[in-house]
């Protein structure tokens, strides 16, 4: 009797080590998932596309003087406040804050530069359809920059001169202090506002052709910034070649396993695709309100903004035709989908980059994902989710694999600093 | 002889048992991996989806095609589409009102752009522009077509990979 008991407590013993080694070794990845995998790598990142609405995106001279406006305080109310001060390089170009501060405070977190060349749509609502006419909402904003377009004007003329002449053409003469006042720009401040109504409409567009190449010359700047491969990247690379050592020495088993939740049934492939993690697209996550601010309604506003806005793709000053306008000409206008609905950010460096949400809403990666896996309602409009009944441990492994994606940017040092 | 029978017929399932409760017990560590596809859920899309591009409307008054360029609809590009239609017997269909809708059943949204027939190419072909997929997985695209004073719908499957 003795006897039997201890064989079958050895039979017990050796089947659960063979099941525990079975289920804990690490599985190969199916033919499906290497498609998947293989479509987030970095390595499926096509080269830059051209943006036809600006001339002089590939110029490295106007990527140059782009680069020196990026980082001049000078174009602001309070001469202290650059792109560079909420777009720090050293941040991943965003400011480590939950709202941006420029001369005040957005309502909005700071957006990463990174990769914004190959978003059809800017801001989380996508008010802006390119990076030159992004540039320049900020500029003009009562919270932000908070100058105005003939003071910028004035002080390309002063400053930078030659650069803007040999990149865009002869500057108009704004010397006419009568004609060109000091501050003066289609913006909040009512001086400033009741200023540039009383120039004519020739005088608008002097000014306003100079501040668009200044957001061209940004944009030949932004355009340079792009993220360059993380663990996982190496990892997939890893997987391309069959070099399992690589493999493994790459990510850890937790990291594999959030790896096949992103993927699998945490879902969050679903917006977070390709090889930036984002669609670019607008989705309603039931993100709550941020405390002290309005509900936000995101892209309802966005899209009514980015059509009316005077330097979209088919505005006079975008150098787009219109059959280059595609994602603005069959926009969705309207409808509950757009509705609290935001954009996806890349997560890329998303370790590097909280904050997190469209008002910073949540701190920390660990409340984001539990945000998901409960998929409370949210504010307005519906929640896209759905609760994703994960365990404490999968939600560690989740955040481990979202760690893996940290890298060096793909971008030659000197762009990562003011230039000299 | 019949103790033994009984003694291997008890460990095996002893065995069998405890290796079935293990991997109950860590299924929340190593996920739904080992289940039967069967058990896993109608995930993707459901199975047998009738994926041609190429189909008889539902009145069955049209047959209507479809080409994308590029060839595979890509994911996250506008991209335009160019429709085919005739009648059910073969005739080019030279005169059709066409709309065009669609959205992802499972998630219940709809397309994220809205695609207009932007040309009539003759022969029966339309230029659809405006075309984008932003997620993986199955979709519907949906064509409302008018032509010789009838109207009838026209529901297209596919699975973006």
């Amino acid at each position: 009797m003795k006897r039997n008991l201890l064989i079958v407590g050895g039979i017990i013993l050796t089947a659960a080590v063979i099941a525990y080694w079975t289920a804990s070794r690490s599985t190969s990845w199916s033919e499906a998932d290497v498609v998947t995998l293989r479509s987030l790598w970095i390595g499926s990142l096509p080269p830059l596309l051209e943006d036809p609405s600006n001339a002089h995106a590939d110029d490295p001279q106007a990527a140059q003087f782009g680069q020196k406006l990026f980082f001049d305080t000078r174009f602001s109310s309070n001469g202290e406040v650059a792109c560079a001060t909420c777009h720090q390089p050293e941040k991943m170009f965003t400011d480590g804050l939950a709202l941006g501060v420029g001369v005040g405070t957005t309502t909005r977190k700071t957006m990463t530069v990174i990769g914004t060349a190959y978003s059809p749509w800017m801001f989380w609502d996508g008010r802006k359809d390119s990076q030159w006419a992004q540039a320049l909402g900020p500029m003009e904003s009562a919270v932000e920059h908070g100058g105005t377009r003939t003071q910028y004007a004035h002080l390309i003329d002063e400053a930078y001169r030659a650069d803007y002449e040999s990149i865009f053409g002869p500057l108009p003469d704004f010397s006419d202090r009568a004609r060109f006042p000091d501050v003066a720009g289609p913006v909040d401040d009512p001086i400033a506002r009741t200023a540039w109504d009383a120039m004519t409409p020739a005088d608008h567009e002097a000014v306003t052709r100079v501040y668009v190449n200044m957001g061209k010359a940004i944009a030949a700047y932004e355009r340079l910034i792009v993220p360059g491969p993380s663990r996982f990247d190496q990892y997939v690379q890893a997987m391309i070649e069959g070099d399992r050592a690589t493999m493994q020495s790459t990510l850890t088993d937790d990291e594999v396993a959030g790896l096949r939740l992103f993927i699998g049934q945490a879902q969050c492939i679903k917006c977070h695709n390709g090889p930036l993690f984002t669609n670019n697209d607008f989705h309603n996550t039931g993100v709550p309100t941020a405390q002290g601010l309005p509900a936000d309604d995101g892209r309802a506003s966005g899209v009514k903004k980015v059509l009316a806005d005077e330097f979209n793709c088919l505005s006079q000053y975008s150098d787009a035709d219109k059959n280059d306008c595609a994602d603005l000409r069959f926009v969705t206008v309207d409808g509950e989908q757009l509705l609290g609905a935001f954009k996806p950010p890349t997560l890329r460096n998303v370790a590097e980059t909280g904050p997190y949400m469209h008002a910073g809403e949540f701190t920390i990666l660990a409340q984001v994902i539990q945000h998901y896996n409960n998929a409370a309602p949210g504010s307005m409009g519906h929640t896209e989710l759905e609760p994703l009944h994960l365990t404490v441990t999968q939600m560690a492994q989740l955040e481990a694999f979202l760690r893996a994606l940290s890298g060096p940017l793909n971008v030659p040092p000197e762009l990562l600093q003011a230039p000299r | 002889m019949k103790k033994q029978t009984a003694t291997v017929v008890i460990t095996t399932v002893v065995t069998l048992v405890v290796i079935i409760a293990i991997f109950v017990f860590l299924m929340p560590i190593i996920g739904p991996r080992y289940l039967h596809p069967l058990m896993m859920g109608n995930q993707s899309s459901p199975g047998g989806l009738d994926t041609s591009t190429s189909m008889l409307s539902e009145n069955g008054l049209f047959r209507v095609s479809w080409n994308s360029d590029p060839v595979s609809p890509p994911l996250n590009q506008i991209h335009t589409w160019t429709i085919h239609v005739e009648t059910a017997d073969g005739q080019a269909i030279d005169k059709a009102e066409i709309t065009v809708d669609g959205g992802m059943p499972q998630h219940g949204h709809g397309l994220p752009t809205s695609p207009q027939v932007t040309q009539n190419l003759g022969n029966g072909d339309y230029l659809v522009e405006g075309m984008k997929f932003q997620m993986l997985g199955w979709w519907e695209v949906r064509f409302l077509i008018s032509a010789n004073g009838q109207s009838d719908t026209v529901t297209f499957n596919l699975t973006l990979e």
